[in-house]
């Protein structure tokens, strides 16, 4: 069985140190279960099913480590992977980065196990795809779709005395709905640990009505518009920002660096209606409570009324630096307001509606400048009601000079990035002058 | 391409450089191991197992690959090396075709019990998944081989190069980036072997070693004072080599405003190089943006080829089997068929072709047991052809598949991918300088940087390492701040002269993505420096407060 239970992995990993001779030695443990199904054109193409379960070996001996693996857990392939691993440690450089291990800490327990969704079989994934299908068929409309759950566990000890435990479930649905003419296309993406809160019916059916909306779209010129990024458009938008890494910003080569050196922490960088943070706890969106160094994590203010409250430092960083470790963000919750997306609109005198965006890439990392396409429903809004569809466009923008042109904020919901397959808390969000520079046929 | 991937191994991403260590790419193993190789015969037992179970089971095909797929990176940063990973990922992929619908199932318990057991599993997907109905497959017929090998021509295996001789290579890259005046430098070596097996019911036993190697680093020049950086990649290209691509050689160097290569890499020379065009970069002109012809060395052109010829070209993206996650395609079956269809001017010839030495696509049989063949994707300007596999042939009335399929590992379904797809050389004799002299107002571009393309690849966005203005036939100086956006068929159209087969080089992409789940696969693509007229520059600059 690839998923072990606390007591198991413990009684595992222990086993797995007493063979160590290194002066320090971590060992993790990770195994993972799920299946996914993927169809197109209304119909199946491929799915699968798998399983894997691995440990591995960390041996130090002075600032010199090695790493070795295994997939056996016979008592003589166990001493085996430790003793590779301190024959690779031996022929390492040493590493003047290196920490030593952390000793036992306190960890709570996190909320990212479900029953249900670790139960998923083949039968189980196929009939949501046949709930989606039932749209599409109804509607007239080609669907193309992937469901993916996963269960996972890890595990890490060491020879410090630490050991942390997490179980972990996770599905993801994505569809893309299109019209046989090919003027018309939507999309839906839902991810969640408890499968019980996936809708593939009434996700399809959001899509649906977003590839007949679309159809008849119409070119406006590009240039710089109020839009209103819908949460799937604004999460890919931003997630190009969710380092907050310490390191790079005093290096001098983040958007977190300060202009002749040191870096932006305490400085107002965006609009005070933003504030990003992390929470391991947040029933919405649970993460582990753990990295995989052992640091705990906590509830941990990125941005707070648009200054800058937290970096991210490494435990190498944070000792150089002489304050205390920071571990990166675990989930992004950003906070928002109260109004509905539909109120948004009605508030917009003109401005463009983005469903979703696409092929996000850097173009400049100085000032995170990026440039995409809009797509899968871009609506002209006018006088507050949805005038007309209109072609997708090019933009080129950052989210951080968008994040100072914020007019509003709705209310937070999960939404995937379509990049990561990360899920976020993120607010609908009203943005001003946010720049397209050209045209695109694509539909 | 897929993005995170090409970060994360490459280390091109300027954050990116500061992970201390890879993501899980397999199972570290010591680099003696990776020399031991499965005999082919206990693979071919294997194999049978999972072959004669499907059949039992009700299956009208099935296919198994078991796969050691090994992988090494040395990643280093200035003075320090940053982690030394030596991964194999071992198992087997079972693909069956039951009731007219494929299912697939995968384990590391490569034993006769566990590839019975996987067997099962596939069988039992492909029965749930048949009950949603649809189209049943249509397999194109492949006549089996029988008991046959294939190995990437390499002269020296990068596993068999000490990890010593790795490190003191790129800690002198490193050196001399810093003794030139770099600020930051980070540069890795990264060596793939594939040891596939692939068995069918058609009869075929192909036992196949595949190499690819990719060195590649980046220079980073910090100016504090005006809170600005700029950062130089290297000139290299991931290549279907063995170490001996690291072996310089003068006649494989191409001369210019800055030294490109052919079959042959100096990767001392190009960070020497590299440090001196990043502290030109920090001073550099910006772009006034407006039309330009573009003069595009094969070390950009590599990806606008990638991006927007080869994979709309891809069948399964024409016909809608990617719409959810990669996209569709501008390109249709009705375009192809109507044979008049013009992607670009008559100078554009596109060829798909995995016999290529040192390609990173070249194989001697592709994941469902196919020999690949050369064949046109565009012909004097006009589409002419898709890159198909078995279930897809069909469609477009060919009786046998193109040989493009694929899979990442053991424990991916193999699926579509593009060969290696290039723009064919021009006829006519024709130099760099020549083609630069008839350029009034243009810029000379060299290196890939940041690309984007819509969903149906009809809108593109690509940057680039070094971009140099052209006056009168002449370069004038470096620019900054570049980018050119185009609609594909009209910058296609645009494309006034190619060079001739002198100045053929191939470029390529580690990790370009594809599918859901995700999977990565590496193909190059070759050209020679190319113009295109009157194409839309805009400058990208950006400030914040």
């Amino acid at each position: 069985m690839p998923i072990l239970s606390k007591e198991e992995a413990q009684a595992l990993l222990k086993k797995v140190l007493s063979y160590s001779k290194a002066e320090a030695c971590e060992v993790s443990l990770g195994g993972s279960e799920g299946g996914n199904i993927r169809y197109a054109l209304n119909a199946v193409s491929t799915a699968g099913d798998i399983g894997t379960l691995g440990l591995a070996v960390s041996s130090t001996f002075g600032k010199k480590t090695g790493t070795a693996t295994i997939n056996e857990f016979d008592d003589a392939s166990l001493e085996k992977v430790v003793r590779r691993s301190e024959e690779l440690a031996q022929l390492a450089p040493p590493n003047p980065e290196y920490m030593p291990p952390l000793g036992p800490q306190t960890f709570k327990d996190a909320a990212t196990y479900n029953d249900q969704t670790a139960a998923m079989t083949p039968e189980g994934r196929a009939e949501l795809v046949a709930k989606s299908l039932e749209v599409t068929k109804a509607a007239n409309l080609q669907a193309a779709g992937f469901l993916e759950n996963s269960t996972d566990f890890r595990a890490v000890m060491n020879s410090a005395g630490l050991f942390a435990y997490n179980k972990s479930t996770d599905v993801t649905f994505s569809v893309t709905t299109r019209n046989a003419e090919g003027t018309g296309s939507g999309y839906a993406a839902r991810g969640f640990t408890d499968v019980s809160k996936l809708d593939t019916f009434a996700a399809t059916k959001i899509a649906a009505q977003k590839a007949t909306g679309s159809v008849g779209a119409r070119a406006i010129e590009p240039g710089k518009y109020t839009v209103i990024l819908e949460p799937t458009a604004a999460a890919y938008m931003m997630e190009n920002m969710f380092r907050f890494d310490a390191r790079s910003a005093d290096e001098g080569r983040s958007f977190l660096s300060k202009k002749g050196g040191g870096t932006r922490l305490g400085e107002k960088l965006l609009d005070e209606k933003v504030t990003i943070y992390s929470d391991p706890f947040n029933t919405e969106l649970p993460s582990g409570t753990w990295t995989g160094d052992g640091l705990p994590l906590e509830k941990t203010y990125w941005f707070d009324k648009g200054v800058v409250k937290n970096l991210s430092y490494s435990r190498y960083w944070a000792e150089k630096k002489g304050v205390k470790p920071q571990p990166g963000p675990s989930n992004i919750i950003m906070e928002g307001g109260t109004q509905s997306l539909e109120e948004m609109i009605k508030s917009t005198e003109r401005g463009i509606l983005v469903s979703r965006l696409w092929y996000i890439r850097m173009v400049d990392p100085q000032v995170l400048a990026l440039t995409g396409l809009t797509r899968d429903g871009t609506f002209y809004i006018e006088n507050g009601k949805i005038k007309f569809p209109i072609k997708n466009m090019r933009f080129n923008e950052s989210p951080v000079i968008m994040l100072n042109n914020v007019e509003a904020l709705g209310k937070p919901e999960r939404a995937i990035s379509v990049e990561s397959y990360r899920s976020y808390l993120i607010p609908p969000m009203k943005i001003r002058d946010f720049t397209f520079s050209s045209l695109s046929d694509a539909v | 391409m897929k993005r995170r991937n090409f970060i994360y191994l490459s280390g091109v991403g300027a954050g990116a450089m500061m992970l201390p260590n890879l993501p899980a790419f397999g199972t570290p193993i010591d680099p003696a191991e990776a020399l031991n190789q499965v005999d082919a015969r206990i693979k071919k037992e294997l194999a049978d197992v999972a072959l004669n179970m499907a059949k039992s089971k009700g299956a009208s095909y099935a296919d198994i690959r078991i796969g050691r797929y090994l992988n090494q990176a040395v990643v280093t940063r200035e003075t320090r090396v940053l982690n030394v990973a030596n991964a194999e990922s071992y198992g087997v992929g079972i693909r069956v075709l039951v009731n007219g619908c494929w299912g697939f199932a995968a384990t590391n318990n490569v034993t006769k019990d566990g590839i019975a057991k996987t067997t099962e599993r596939a069988v039992a997907v492909a029965k749930a998944n048949a009950k949603i109905g649809g189209k049943p497959v249509q397999l194109a017929p492949q006549k089996g081989f029988g008991e046959v090998s294939w190995k990437t021509p390499i002269e020296k295996n990068a596993f068999e190069v000490p990890i010593k001789e790795k490190v003191d290579l790129l800690m002198s890259v490193n050196g001399a980036a810093l003794a030139g005046g770099a600020n930051f430098v980070n540069s890795t070596i990264l060596a793939i072997n594939e040891q596939k097996f692939f068995a069918s019911t058609d009869g075929s036993y192909i036992d196949q070693d595949i190499h690819r190697l990719y060195p590649n680093f980046s220079v980073t020049k910090i100016d504090a004072a005006k809170g600005a950086f700029e950062t130089r990649a290297a000139l290299s290209s991931p290549v279907g080599m063995g170490y001996e691509y690291l072996n310089p050689v003068e006649s494989e160097k191409v001369k210019g405003i800055v030294t490109r290569y052919k079959n042959r890499y100096d990767m001392l020379e190009d960070v020497k190089n590299a440090t001196k065009n990043a502290t030109e970069k920090v001073s550099s002109k910006s772009v006034e943006p407006g039309k330009y012809d573009l003069v595009l060395d094969p070390s950009h052109l590599w990806l606008t080829i990638h991006e927007s010829v080869a994979h709309p070209t891809e069948l399964d993206r024409v016909l809608g089997y990617e719409a959810n996650y990669a996209g569709t395609s501008f390109l249709t079956v009705d375009k192809l068929k109507s044979g008049n269809f013009r992607f670009g001017s008559k100078n554009v010839n596109v060829v798909a072709d995995r016999s290529q030495k040192g390609s990173l696509g070249a194989v001697g049989y592709d994941d469902e047991g196919v020999q690949p063949k050369q064949f046109d994707i565009v012909k004097d300007g006009i589409l002419t052809n898709f890159q198909t596999i078995r279930d897809q042939a069909h469609v477009i009335g060919l009786k046998e598949s193109q040989g493009c399929c694929y899979a990442q590992t053991w424990s991916d379904v193999q699926f579509q991918r593009m060969p290696n797809v290039s723009l064919a050389p021009g006829k006519a004799k024709l130099s760099v300088d020549d083609m630069i002299k008839g350029v009034e107002k243009g810029i000379y571009i060299v290196g890939n940087g940041s690309f984007s393309i819509d969903q149906q690849r009809y809108n593109f966005q690509f940057g680039g390492q070094l971009f140099y203005e052209i006056k009168n036939g002449k370069i004038v100086g470096m620019l900054n701040d570049v980018a050119y956006q185009a609609t594909n068929q009209e910058f296609w159209n645009s494309c006034a002269a190619v060079c001739d087969e002198s100045d053929y080089r191939l470029g390529g992409a580690f990790n370009d993505g594809k599918g859901q789940p995700g999977q990565s696969n590496a193909v190059s693509h070759g050209s020679s420096t190319t113009k295109f007229t009157g194409v839309n520059v805009i400058n990208v600059k950006r400030k914040i407060g």
